[in-house]
Protein backbone atom coordinates (compact mmCIF):
# COMPACT_ATOMS: atom_id res chain seq x y z
CA UNK A 1 0.00 0.00 0.00
CA UNK A 2 1.53 3.21 -0.91
CA UNK A 3 -1.48 5.32 0.49
CA UNK A 4 0.59 5.72 3.79
CA UNK A 5 4.41 6.51 4.57
CA UNK A 6 5.98 3.51 6.47
CA UNK A 7 6.12 5.98 9.71
CA UNK A 8 2.80 6.23 9.59
CA UNK A 9 2.26 2.26 8.79
CA UNK A 10 4.08 2.40 12.24
CA UNK A 11 1.64 5.22 14.32
CA UNK A 12 -1.49 3.17 12.49
CA UNK A 13 -0.10 -0.10 13.97
CA UNK A 14 1.41 1.25 17.15
CA UNK A 15 -2.41 2.69 17.70
CA UNK A 16 -4.15 -0.86 17.49
CA UNK A 17 -1.63 -2.55 19.40
CA UNK A 18 -1.67 0.00 22.40
CA UNK A 19 -5.38 -0.04 21.90
CA UNK A 20 -5.45 -3.74 22.47
CA UNK A 21 -3.50 -3.67 25.39
CA UNK A 22 -5.47 -0.99 26.93
CA UNK A 23 -8.56 -3.32 26.51
CA UNK A 24 -6.73 -6.69 27.31
CA UNK A 25 -5.75 -5.37 30.66
CA UNK A 26 -8.25 -2.94 31.68
CA UNK A 27 -11.42 -5.08 30.10
CA UNK A 28 -10.93 -7.68 33.27
CA UNK A 29 -10.39 -5.03 35.86
CA UNK A 30 -13.26 -3.33 34.49
CA UNK A 31 -15.41 -6.43 35.03
CA UNK A 32 -14.71 -6.98 38.52
CA UNK A 33 -15.69 -3.56 39.23
CA UNK A 34 -18.57 -3.37 37.63
CA UNK A 35 -20.03 -6.50 39.03
CA UNK A 36 -18.96 -4.68 42.39
CA UNK A 37 -20.97 -1.81 41.58
CA UNK A 38 -24.22 -3.58 40.35
CA UNK A 39 -24.48 -6.43 42.66
CA UNK A 40 -22.21 -5.61 45.70
CA UNK A 41 -23.07 -4.18 48.96
CA UNK A 42 -20.36 -2.14 50.82
CA UNK A 43 -19.72 1.31 52.56
CA UNK A 44 -17.31 2.57 49.50
CA UNK A 45 -19.49 1.62 46.71
CA UNK A 46 -20.54 5.53 46.13
CA UNK A 47 -16.50 6.48 46.60
CA UNK A 48 -15.37 3.42 43.95
CA UNK A 49 -18.10 4.88 41.50
CA UNK A 50 -16.78 8.56 41.09
CA UNK A 51 -13.10 7.20 41.62
CA UNK A 52 -14.18 5.21 38.26
CA UNK A 53 -15.49 7.74 36.38
CA UNK A 54 -12.87 10.30 36.95
CA UNK A 55 -11.26 10.33 34.17
CA UNK A 56 -14.26 11.24 32.26
CA UNK A 57 -14.98 14.43 33.60
CA UNK A 58 -11.39 15.50 33.98
CA UNK A 59 -9.28 16.80 31.92
CA UNK A 60 -7.18 14.60 30.32
CA UNK A 61 -4.12 16.54 30.59
CA UNK A 62 -4.44 16.36 34.42
CA UNK A 63 -5.40 12.55 34.47
CA UNK A 64 -2.13 12.13 32.41
CA UNK A 65 -0.72 14.13 34.83
CA UNK A 66 -1.55 12.21 37.97
CA UNK A 67 -0.50 8.93 36.28
CA UNK A 68 2.92 10.49 35.96
CA UNK A 69 3.02 11.37 39.48
CA UNK A 70 1.95 7.87 40.39
CA UNK A 71 3.96 6.39 37.61
CA UNK A 72 6.80 8.35 37.32
CA UNK A 73 10.27 7.10 37.91
CA UNK A 74 9.92 9.25 40.87
CA UNK A 75 6.23 8.35 41.95
CA UNK A 76 5.60 5.98 44.54
CA UNK A 77 3.95 3.30 41.77
CA UNK A 78 6.68 3.81 39.27
CA UNK A 79 9.56 3.81 41.87
CA UNK A 80 8.04 0.31 43.52
CA UNK A 81 7.28 -1.44 39.71
CA UNK A 82 11.00 0.06 38.62
CA UNK A 83 12.52 -1.63 42.12
CA UNK A 84 10.68 -4.90 41.51
CA UNK A 85 9.96 -5.87 38.05
CA UNK A 86 12.66 -3.50 36.43
CA UNK A 87 9.22 -1.69 34.69
CA UNK A 88 9.27 1.87 33.44
CA UNK A 89 5.83 2.64 32.12
CA UNK A 90 6.24 6.55 32.27
CA UNK A 91 7.43 7.49 27.98
CA UNK A 92 7.20 3.65 26.51
CA UNK A 93 4.60 1.86 25.23
CA UNK A 94 3.52 0.48 27.97
CA UNK A 95 2.44 3.89 29.20
CA UNK A 96 0.53 5.06 26.42
CA UNK A 97 -1.29 1.41 27.29
CA UNK A 98 -2.44 2.28 31.09
CA UNK A 99 -3.11 5.68 30.25
CA UNK A 100 -5.66 4.79 27.52
CA UNK A 101 -6.68 2.07 29.81
CA UNK A 102 -7.49 4.43 32.43
CA UNK A 103 -8.81 6.80 30.18
CA UNK A 104 -11.27 3.78 28.56
CA UNK A 105 -11.55 2.29 32.02
CA UNK A 106 -15.17 4.66 32.99
CA UNK A 107 -16.46 3.48 29.58
CA UNK A 108 -15.68 0.24 29.79
CA UNK A 109 -17.24 -0.21 33.25
CA UNK A 110 -20.47 1.27 32.32
CA UNK A 111 -21.23 -0.92 29.41
CA UNK A 112 -20.24 -3.62 31.60
CA UNK A 113 -22.49 -2.39 34.94
CA UNK A 114 -25.81 -1.81 31.98
CA UNK A 115 -24.97 -5.38 30.89
CA UNK A 116 -24.90 -6.80 34.66
CA UNK A 117 -28.14 -4.97 35.63
CA UNK A 118 -29.48 -6.35 32.74
CA UNK A 119 -29.92 -9.55 34.21
CA UNK A 120 -32.80 -10.42 36.11
CA UNK A 121 -31.32 -10.96 39.96
CA UNK A 122 -34.05 -13.41 40.44
CA UNK A 123 -31.66 -15.62 38.30
CA UNK A 124 -28.86 -14.96 41.06
CA UNK A 125 -31.61 -15.98 43.75
CA UNK A 126 -32.07 -19.31 41.85
CA UNK A 127 -29.08 -20.45 41.38
CA UNK A 128 -28.09 -19.97 44.43
CA UNK A 129 -30.65 -22.02 46.00
CA UNK A 130 -29.60 -24.95 43.53
CA UNK A 131 -25.94 -24.45 46.01
CA UNK A 132 -23.98 -22.18 43.94
CA UNK A 133 -21.19 -19.72 45.87
CA UNK A 134 -20.62 -16.12 45.05
CA UNK A 135 -18.28 -16.77 42.42
CA UNK A 136 -19.93 -19.99 41.29
CA UNK A 137 -22.52 -17.68 40.15
CA UNK A 138 -20.60 -14.95 38.72
CA UNK A 139 -18.95 -17.33 36.49
CA UNK A 140 -21.74 -19.57 35.40
CA UNK A 141 -24.43 -17.15 35.72
CA UNK A 142 -23.46 -13.25 35.62
CA UNK A 143 -20.68 -13.25 33.03
CA UNK A 144 -22.16 -15.38 30.62
CA UNK A 145 -25.23 -13.31 30.58
CA UNK A 146 -23.46 -10.25 30.87
CA UNK A 147 -21.34 -10.92 27.50
CA UNK A 148 -22.98 -8.96 25.37
CA UNK A 149 -22.32 -5.75 27.66
CA UNK A 150 -18.41 -7.28 28.19
CA UNK A 151 -18.17 -7.61 24.25
CA UNK A 152 -19.71 -4.20 23.43
CA UNK A 153 -16.97 -2.96 26.52
CA UNK A 154 -14.19 -3.96 24.52
CA UNK A 155 -15.39 -3.12 20.82
CA UNK A 156 -16.41 0.39 22.39
CA UNK A 157 -13.44 0.62 24.67
CA UNK A 158 -10.82 -0.24 22.08
CA UNK A 159 -12.25 2.22 19.68
CA UNK A 160 -12.43 5.13 21.64
CA UNK A 161 -8.80 4.41 22.82
CA UNK A 162 -7.69 4.76 19.17
CA UNK A 163 -8.79 8.43 19.77
CA UNK A 164 -7.00 8.90 22.98
CA UNK A 165 -4.91 12.01 23.03
CA UNK A 166 -4.26 13.98 26.40
CA UNK A 167 -3.22 11.30 28.52
CA UNK A 168 -1.10 9.66 26.69
CA UNK A 169 0.68 12.83 25.83
CA UNK A 170 1.53 13.71 29.24
CA UNK A 171 2.04 10.63 30.53
CA UNK A 172 3.95 8.49 27.74
CA UNK A 173 5.01 11.56 25.67
CA UNK A 174 5.22 11.98 21.80
CA UNK A 175 7.97 9.32 20.90
CA UNK A 176 7.72 8.05 17.09
CA UNK A 177 7.80 4.69 16.91
CA UNK A 178 7.04 3.87 20.84
CA UNK A 179 4.31 6.24 22.36
CA UNK A 180 3.14 8.06 19.05
CA UNK A 181 -0.17 6.82 18.80
CA UNK A 182 -2.38 7.74 15.55
CA UNK A 183 -3.86 11.26 17.27
CA UNK A 184 -0.09 12.51 18.35
CA UNK A 185 1.11 11.28 15.05
CA UNK A 186 -2.07 13.87 13.09
CA UNK A 187 -1.12 16.46 15.75
CA UNK A 188 2.97 16.33 15.06
CA UNK A 189 1.83 16.42 11.32
CA UNK A 190 -0.53 19.36 11.94
CA UNK A 191 2.72 21.25 13.62
CA UNK A 192 5.32 20.14 10.97
CA UNK A 193 5.32 22.79 7.98
CA UNK A 194 3.33 21.07 4.64
CA UNK A 195 1.85 18.58 7.38
CA UNK A 196 -1.41 18.72 5.98
CA UNK A 197 -1.78 15.92 3.70
CA UNK A 198 -0.26 13.49 5.76
CA UNK A 199 -2.58 14.52 8.79
CA UNK A 200 -5.92 14.23 6.15
CA UNK A 201 -4.60 10.45 5.44
CA UNK A 202 -4.00 9.62 8.81
CA UNK A 203 -7.14 11.82 10.36
CA UNK A 204 -8.96 9.55 7.37
CA UNK A 205 -7.48 6.51 8.70
CA UNK A 206 -9.00 7.53 12.31
CA UNK A 207 -12.23 7.82 10.64
CA UNK A 208 -12.40 4.40 9.10
CA UNK A 209 -11.61 2.74 12.26
CA UNK A 210 -13.59 4.73 14.55
CA UNK A 211 -16.74 4.28 12.32
CA UNK A 212 -15.76 0.44 12.23
CA UNK A 213 -15.30 0.00 15.68
CA UNK A 214 -18.63 1.59 16.52
CA UNK A 215 -20.68 -0.52 13.91
CA UNK A 216 -18.76 -3.51 15.25
CA UNK A 217 -20.40 -2.51 18.89
CA UNK A 218 -23.53 -1.93 17.71
CA UNK A 219 -23.81 -5.57 15.28
CA UNK A 220 -22.13 -7.68 18.47
CA UNK A 221 -24.35 -6.39 20.86
CA UNK A 222 -27.26 -7.27 18.87
CA UNK A 223 -26.16 -10.63 17.96
CA UNK A 224 -24.96 -11.44 21.40
CA UNK A 225 -28.08 -10.18 23.04
CA UNK A 226 -30.31 -12.27 20.92
CA UNK A 227 -28.59 -15.36 21.39
CA UNK A 228 -28.27 -15.09 24.91
CA UNK A 229 -31.44 -13.32 26.08
CA UNK A 230 -35.06 -15.15 26.91
CA UNK B 1 -37.99 -35.15 58.94
CA UNK B 2 -39.44 -32.75 60.46
CA UNK B 3 -39.31 -28.79 59.72
CA UNK B 4 -39.80 -26.25 62.71
CA UNK B 5 -40.81 -22.64 61.48
CA UNK B 6 -40.87 -19.35 63.76
CA UNK B 7 -40.60 -16.24 62.70
CA UNK B 8 -41.55 -12.72 63.45
CA UNK B 9 -40.41 -9.43 61.42
CA UNK B 10 -41.73 -5.85 61.83
CA UNK B 11 -43.78 -5.90 58.59
CA UNK B 12 -46.28 -7.46 60.37
CA UNK B 13 -45.15 -11.23 60.18
CA UNK B 14 -45.72 -13.93 63.47
CA UNK B 15 -45.83 -17.41 62.44
CA UNK B 16 -44.84 -20.28 64.08
CA UNK B 17 -45.53 -23.81 62.87
CA UNK B 18 -43.90 -27.59 62.37
CA UNK B 19 -44.33 -29.37 59.14
CA UNK B 20 -44.27 -33.25 60.70
CA UNK B 21 -42.38 -34.54 57.58
CA UNK B 22 -42.42 -36.43 54.30
CA UNK B 23 -45.96 -35.62 52.46
CA UNK B 24 -47.52 -32.14 51.17
CA UNK B 25 -47.67 -29.46 53.26
CA UNK B 26 -49.93 -26.30 51.93
CA UNK B 27 -49.42 -22.92 53.28
CA UNK B 28 -52.80 -21.72 52.51
CA UNK B 29 -54.39 -17.61 52.92
CA UNK B 30 -55.27 -14.53 50.76
CA UNK B 31 -52.30 -12.95 48.88
CA UNK B 32 -50.58 -10.98 51.76
CA UNK B 33 -50.83 -13.31 54.13
CA UNK B 34 -47.45 -14.00 54.50
CA UNK B 35 -47.17 -17.02 52.50
CA UNK B 36 -44.33 -16.38 50.48
CA UNK B 37 -42.37 -14.37 53.08
CA UNK B 38 -42.41 -17.93 55.32
CA UNK B 39 -41.13 -20.05 52.27
CA UNK B 40 -38.89 -17.05 51.29
CA UNK B 41 -37.38 -17.28 54.74
CA UNK B 42 -36.79 -20.79 55.04
CA UNK B 43 -35.31 -20.74 51.72
CA UNK B 44 -32.47 -17.71 52.91
CA UNK B 45 -33.23 -15.53 50.27
CA UNK B 46 -35.12 -13.31 52.83
CA UNK B 47 -33.62 -12.54 56.59
CA UNK B 48 -36.81 -11.51 58.32
CA UNK B 49 -36.04 -9.58 61.78
CA UNK B 50 -36.28 -12.65 64.04
CA UNK B 51 -36.08 -16.31 63.17
CA UNK B 52 -35.39 -19.53 63.82
CA UNK B 53 -35.85 -22.38 61.30
CA UNK B 54 -35.31 -26.05 61.90
CA UNK B 55 -34.94 -29.21 59.37
CA UNK B 56 -34.16 -32.40 60.76
CA UNK B 57 -32.91 -31.35 63.48
CA UNK B 58 -30.37 -29.26 62.23
CA UNK B 59 -30.28 -24.83 62.38
CA UNK B 60 -30.84 -23.64 59.23
CA UNK B 61 -31.56 -20.02 60.85
CA UNK B 62 -31.17 -19.17 64.34
CA UNK B 63 -31.67 -14.95 64.97
CA UNK B 64 -31.01 -15.21 68.66
CA UNK B 65 -27.70 -17.33 68.22
CA UNK B 66 -26.61 -15.49 65.30
CA UNK B 67 -26.96 -18.46 62.90
CA UNK B 68 -27.81 -17.64 59.23
CA UNK B 69 -26.97 -19.95 56.73
CA UNK B 70 -27.24 -19.10 53.38
CA UNK B 71 -29.06 -20.54 50.57
CA UNK B 72 -26.36 -22.11 48.95
CA UNK B 73 -25.54 -23.81 52.09
CA UNK B 74 -29.12 -24.65 53.02
CA UNK B 75 -29.70 -27.54 50.73
CA UNK B 76 -33.39 -26.24 50.28
CA UNK B 77 -34.99 -26.49 46.98
CA UNK B 78 -36.77 -23.39 45.89
CA UNK B 79 -39.66 -23.68 43.00
CA UNK B 80 -40.11 -19.88 41.85
CA UNK B 81 -43.66 -18.71 40.97
CA UNK B 82 -41.63 -17.33 37.38
CA UNK B 83 -39.30 -20.74 37.20
CA UNK B 84 -36.58 -18.49 36.75
CA UNK B 85 -34.64 -20.59 34.48
CA UNK B 86 -30.97 -19.99 33.20
CA UNK B 87 -32.04 -18.40 29.94
CA UNK B 88 -28.26 -19.25 28.22
CA UNK B 89 -28.26 -23.40 29.22
CA UNK B 90 -30.14 -25.86 27.53
CA UNK B 91 -33.30 -27.82 29.34
CA UNK B 92 -30.51 -30.21 30.32
CA UNK B 93 -28.12 -28.05 31.49
CA UNK B 94 -30.78 -26.12 34.15
CA UNK B 95 -31.68 -29.76 35.22
CA UNK B 96 -28.10 -30.62 35.87
CA UNK B 97 -26.55 -27.33 37.67
CA UNK B 98 -27.84 -28.00 40.76
CA UNK B 99 -27.08 -31.69 40.21
CA UNK B 100 -23.36 -30.49 39.97
CA UNK B 101 -23.00 -28.72 42.89
CA UNK B 102 -24.71 -31.49 44.96
CA UNK B 103 -23.62 -33.91 47.65
CA UNK B 104 -24.38 -37.26 45.92
CA UNK B 105 -28.55 -38.21 46.50
CA UNK B 106 -31.12 -40.65 45.82
CA UNK B 107 -32.55 -38.33 43.06
CA UNK B 108 -31.48 -39.21 39.70
CA UNK B 109 -31.42 -37.55 36.36
CA UNK B 110 -33.23 -39.96 34.31
CA UNK B 111 -35.80 -40.72 37.63
CA UNK B 112 -36.31 -37.06 37.27
CA UNK B 113 -36.63 -36.51 33.59
CA UNK B 114 -39.13 -39.45 33.40
CA UNK B 115 -41.32 -38.24 36.05
CA UNK B 116 -41.73 -35.01 34.76
CA UNK B 117 -41.98 -35.74 31.48
CA UNK B 118 -38.87 -33.71 30.19
CA UNK B 119 -37.46 -36.09 27.87
CA UNK B 120 -38.25 -34.05 24.45
CA UNK B 121 -37.59 -30.91 25.78
CA UNK B 122 -33.84 -31.54 27.13
CA UNK B 123 -31.88 -30.24 24.05
CA UNK B 124 -34.52 -27.02 24.12
CA UNK B 125 -33.62 -23.61 25.15
CA UNK B 126 -35.69 -22.01 28.19
CA UNK B 127 -37.54 -19.42 26.04
CA UNK B 128 -38.72 -22.05 23.56
CA UNK B 129 -40.87 -23.41 26.22
CA UNK B 130 -44.23 -22.88 27.24
CA UNK B 131 -45.24 -21.83 30.88
CA UNK B 132 -46.06 -25.10 31.70
CA UNK B 133 -43.07 -26.57 30.53
CA UNK B 134 -40.94 -24.38 32.19
CA UNK B 135 -42.29 -24.69 35.73
CA UNK B 136 -42.21 -28.81 34.92
CA UNK B 137 -37.88 -27.65 34.38
CA UNK B 138 -38.10 -25.98 37.60
CA UNK B 139 -39.29 -28.56 39.59
CA UNK B 140 -37.05 -31.08 38.14
CA UNK B 141 -33.88 -28.46 38.49
CA UNK B 142 -35.13 -27.93 42.16
CA UNK B 143 -35.42 -31.57 42.93
CA UNK B 144 -32.35 -32.60 41.31
CA UNK B 145 -30.80 -30.43 43.85
CA UNK B 146 -31.17 -33.27 45.84
CA UNK B 147 -32.78 -30.69 48.25
CA UNK B 148 -33.90 -31.96 51.94
CA UNK B 149 -36.87 -29.73 51.37
CA UNK B 150 -38.69 -28.61 48.62
CA UNK B 151 -40.42 -25.26 48.97
CA UNK B 152 -43.04 -24.52 45.97
CA UNK B 153 -44.11 -20.38 45.73
CA UNK B 154 -47.09 -20.82 43.68
CA UNK B 155 -45.55 -22.28 41.21
CA UNK B 156 -49.53 -22.92 38.90
CA UNK B 157 -50.60 -19.06 39.95
CA UNK B 158 -48.87 -17.79 36.33
CA UNK B 159 -50.17 -20.62 34.41
CA UNK B 160 -53.75 -20.52 32.42
CA UNK B 161 -56.33 -23.57 33.56
CA UNK B 162 -55.48 -25.89 30.89
CA UNK B 163 -51.78 -25.25 31.82
CA UNK B 164 -52.70 -26.11 35.15
CA UNK B 165 -54.27 -29.39 34.67
CA UNK B 166 -51.83 -30.06 32.63
CA UNK B 167 -49.07 -30.26 35.51
CA UNK B 168 -51.01 -31.25 38.46
CA UNK B 169 -51.06 -34.81 37.51
CA UNK B 170 -47.26 -34.74 37.15
CA UNK B 171 -47.05 -32.82 41.16
CA UNK B 172 -49.25 -35.92 41.94
CA UNK B 173 -46.88 -38.37 40.64
CA UNK B 174 -44.02 -36.85 42.16
CA UNK B 175 -45.92 -36.30 45.61
CA UNK B 176 -45.87 -40.47 45.57
CA UNK B 177 -43.06 -40.94 44.46
CA UNK B 178 -40.73 -39.06 46.71
CA UNK B 179 -40.10 -38.97 50.40
CA UNK B 180 -39.15 -35.28 51.34
CA UNK B 181 -41.04 -33.10 52.80
CA UNK B 182 -42.85 -30.15 50.68
CA UNK B 183 -44.02 -26.78 51.65
CA UNK B 184 -46.27 -25.50 48.79
CA UNK B 185 -47.71 -22.04 49.01
CA UNK B 186 -50.99 -21.44 46.67
CA UNK B 187 -53.93 -19.04 47.23
CA UNK B 188 -56.01 -22.10 45.32
CA UNK B 189 -58.11 -24.26 46.88
CA UNK B 190 -58.20 -26.78 44.10
CA UNK B 191 -54.65 -26.96 44.21
CA UNK B 192 -54.32 -27.38 48.23
CA UNK B 193 -57.51 -30.13 48.03
CA UNK B 194 -55.92 -32.16 45.46
CA UNK B 195 -51.86 -32.03 46.59
CA UNK B 196 -51.86 -31.35 50.44
CA UNK B 197 -51.71 -33.27 53.16
CA UNK B 198 -51.73 -30.91 55.43
CA UNK B 199 -52.60 -27.24 56.05
CA UNK B 200 -50.91 -24.09 57.35
CA UNK B 201 -53.92 -21.52 57.60
CA UNK B 202 -52.04 -17.92 57.11
CA UNK B 203 -54.15 -14.71 57.83
CA UNK B 204 -52.89 -11.15 57.81
CA UNK B 205 -49.31 -12.79 59.26
CA UNK B 206 -50.03 -15.02 62.12
CA UNK B 207 -51.14 -18.79 61.76
CA UNK B 208 -54.99 -19.30 62.29
CA UNK B 209 -54.58 -23.17 62.54
CA UNK B 210 -53.01 -25.89 61.34
CA UNK B 211 -53.48 -29.48 61.41
CA UNK B 212 -54.25 -32.08 58.26
CA UNK B 213 -56.08 -31.66 55.45
CA UNK B 214 -59.39 -33.33 56.47
CA UNK B 215 -59.30 -31.78 60.07
CA UNK B 216 -58.80 -28.29 58.25
CA UNK B 217 -61.54 -28.29 55.42
CA UNK B 218 -64.08 -29.36 57.82
CA UNK B 219 -63.41 -26.91 60.64
CA UNK B 220 -66.89 -24.90 60.49
CA UNK B 221 -64.97 -21.75 62.43
CA UNK B 222 -62.33 -21.44 59.90
CA UNK B 223 -61.89 -19.50 56.60
CA UNK B 224 -62.08 -22.61 54.89
CA UNK B 225 -65.83 -23.80 55.60
CA UNK B 226 -67.56 -20.20 55.40
CA UNK B 227 -66.69 -20.12 51.76
CA UNK B 228 -69.68 -21.03 49.29
CA UNK B 229 -67.85 -24.19 48.43
CA UNK B 230 -66.89 -25.37 51.87
CA UNK B 231 -66.47 -29.41 51.25
CA UNK B 232 -65.13 -31.93 53.36
CA UNK B 233 -61.89 -33.75 51.68
CA UNK B 234 -60.67 -36.92 52.60
CA UNK B 235 -58.17 -40.06 52.01
CA UNK B 236 -60.46 -42.81 50.88
CA UNK B 237 -59.05 -46.26 50.01
CA UNK B 238 -61.28 -48.24 46.95
CA UNK B 239 -62.39 -51.79 49.15
CA UNK B 240 -64.47 -53.58 46.81
CA UNK B 241 -66.49 -52.76 43.31
CA UNK B 242 -70.05 -53.71 43.41
CA UNK B 243 -69.82 -54.23 39.32
CA UNK B 244 -73.52 -55.95 39.31
CA UNK B 245 -74.57 -52.96 40.89
CA UNK B 246 -72.18 -50.38 38.56
CA UNK B 247 -70.73 -48.89 41.89
CA UNK B 248 -67.70 -48.95 44.34
CA UNK B 249 -67.44 -48.69 47.98
CA UNK B 250 -64.43 -46.90 49.73
CA UNK B 251 -63.89 -46.73 53.31
CA UNK B 252 -62.16 -44.26 55.37
CA UNK B 253 -61.89 -45.50 59.11
CA UNK B 254 -65.55 -46.19 59.96
CA UNK B 255 -66.99 -44.52 57.44
CA UNK B 256 -67.97 -46.77 53.80
CA UNK B 257 -69.24 -44.38 51.19
CA UNK B 258 -71.12 -45.84 47.70
CA UNK B 259 -70.24 -44.09 44.74
CA UNK B 260 -70.45 -44.59 41.02
CA UNK B 261 -68.30 -47.50 39.55
CA UNK B 262 -64.34 -46.28 39.70
CA UNK B 263 -62.14 -47.82 37.81
CA UNK B 264 -59.34 -47.59 40.25
CA UNK B 265 -58.12 -51.03 41.63
CA UNK B 266 -58.80 -52.36 45.40
CA UNK B 267 -56.62 -50.74 47.86
CA UNK B 268 -56.39 -47.90 45.75
CA UNK B 269 -56.04 -44.26 47.88
CA UNK B 270 -58.36 -41.51 46.74
CA UNK B 271 -58.97 -37.91 47.73
CA UNK B 272 -63.00 -37.60 47.47
CA UNK B 273 -64.78 -33.79 48.07
CA UNK B 274 -68.13 -34.08 49.83
CA UNK B 275 -69.44 -30.66 49.25
CA UNK B 276 -71.12 -29.39 52.09
CA UNK B 277 -74.52 -27.90 50.48
CA UNK B 278 -74.82 -31.67 49.15
CA UNK B 279 -74.80 -33.46 52.64
CA UNK B 280 -78.46 -33.80 53.87
CA UNK B 281 -78.97 -34.08 57.58
CA UNK B 282 -82.02 -36.68 58.61
CA UNK B 283 -83.04 -37.56 62.27
CA UNK B 284 -81.15 -40.17 63.71
CA UNK B 285 -84.14 -42.35 64.18
CA UNK B 286 -84.96 -41.64 60.90
CA UNK B 287 -86.60 -45.18 59.47
CA UNK B 288 -86.34 -47.07 56.01
CA UNK B 289 -84.86 -44.17 54.42
CA UNK B 290 -83.04 -46.20 51.83
CA UNK B 291 -85.94 -47.85 50.83
CA UNK B 292 -87.68 -44.63 49.99
CA UNK B 293 -84.83 -42.76 48.59
CA UNK B 294 -82.46 -43.05 45.67
CA UNK B 295 -80.14 -42.45 48.33
CA UNK B 296 -76.92 -44.75 48.87
CA UNK B 297 -74.91 -43.31 51.60
CA UNK B 298 -77.56 -42.81 54.70
CA UNK B 299 -74.28 -42.52 57.47
CA UNK B 300 -74.61 -42.16 61.42
CA UNK B 301 -72.90 -39.12 62.75
CA UNK B 302 -72.18 -37.24 65.27
CA UNK B 303 -72.44 -33.40 65.47
CA UNK B 304 -68.92 -31.54 66.74
CA UNK B 305 -69.69 -27.95 66.28
CA UNK B 306 -72.91 -25.96 64.33
CA UNK B 307 -72.05 -22.91 63.46
CA UNK B 308 -75.14 -20.09 62.18
CA UNK B 309 -74.70 -16.91 60.49
CA UNK B 310 -77.75 -15.37 59.29
CA UNK B 311 -80.17 -17.98 58.42
CA UNK B 312 -77.80 -20.29 57.35
CA UNK B 313 -75.58 -22.63 59.65
CA UNK B 314 -72.78 -25.39 58.70
CA UNK B 315 -72.45 -28.11 61.04
CA UNK B 316 -69.42 -29.98 61.57
CA UNK B 317 -70.13 -33.62 61.85
CA UNK B 318 -67.82 -37.08 62.79
CA UNK B 319 -69.30 -39.77 60.61
CA UNK B 320 -67.29 -43.18 61.69
CA UNK B 321 -64.38 -41.04 62.42
CA UNK B 322 -64.28 -39.56 59.06
CA UNK B 323 -64.90 -35.23 59.33
CA UNK B 324 -67.96 -34.00 57.13
CA UNK B 325 -69.66 -30.89 56.29
CA UNK B 326 -73.13 -30.15 56.25
CA UNK B 327 -75.03 -26.65 55.34
CA UNK B 328 -78.15 -26.05 56.20
CA UNK B 329 -80.72 -23.71 56.90
CA UNK B 330 -80.86 -22.78 60.52
CA UNK B 331 -84.86 -23.36 60.40
CA UNK B 332 -83.64 -27.24 59.52
CA UNK B 333 -81.31 -26.81 62.50
CA UNK B 334 -84.17 -25.65 65.22
CA UNK B 335 -87.16 -28.12 63.77
CA UNK B 336 -84.50 -31.33 63.83
CA UNK B 337 -82.91 -29.51 67.07
CA UNK B 338 -79.32 -30.08 66.00
CA UNK B 339 -77.12 -29.62 69.20
CA UNK B 340 -73.73 -30.37 69.19
CA UNK B 341 -73.20 -34.06 70.88
CA UNK B 342 -76.00 -35.05 69.13
CA UNK B 343 -76.62 -38.08 66.62
CA UNK B 344 -78.08 -37.39 63.29
CA UNK B 345 -77.98 -39.37 59.88
CA UNK B 346 -75.84 -37.31 57.08
CA UNK B 347 -77.57 -38.18 53.73
CA UNK B 348 -74.66 -37.90 50.86
CA UNK B 349 -75.57 -38.91 47.29
CA UNK B 350 -73.39 -41.08 45.56
CA UNK B 351 -72.96 -38.63 42.85
CA UNK B 352 -72.17 -36.01 44.83
CA UNK B 353 -68.58 -37.60 46.02
CA UNK B 354 -65.92 -36.30 43.76
CA UNK B 355 -62.81 -37.95 43.38
CA UNK B 356 -59.95 -35.38 42.81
Amino acid sequence: MTLLSADEWQAVRLTLGVAARAVGCGLPLATLVAWLLARGRFPGRPLLAALVHLPLVLPPVVTGWLLLLLFGVQGPAGRLLLAWFGVRLAFTTAGAALASAVMIFPIMVRSVRLGIEAIDPGLDQAARTLGAGRLDRLVSVTLPLAAPGILVAAVLGYATCLGEFGAVITFAANIPGQTQTLPLAIYSALQAPGGEDAAARLALVSVALALAGLLAAEWLGRVLRRAIQP
Amino acid sequence: MTLAVALTDRRGLAVAFEVPGAGVTALFGPSGAGKSSVLAAAAGVFRPDACRIMLDGTVLADTAAGIWLPPERRRVGLVFQDARLFPHMTVAANLRYGLRRAPPGAIRFDEVVALLGLAALLARRPRTLSGGERQRVAIGRALLAQPRLLLMDEPLAGLDAARKSEILPYLARLKSALTLPVLYVSHALEEVASLADSLVLLEAGRVLAAGTLEAMAARADLPLARRDDAAALLDARVAVHVTARRLTRLEHGGLSLLVPLLAAPPGTLLRLRIPAREVILARHDAAALGDVLSLHNILPATVRRVAEDRGAALVELDAGGAALLSRVTSDAVARLGIVPGGAVLALVKSMSVAVL
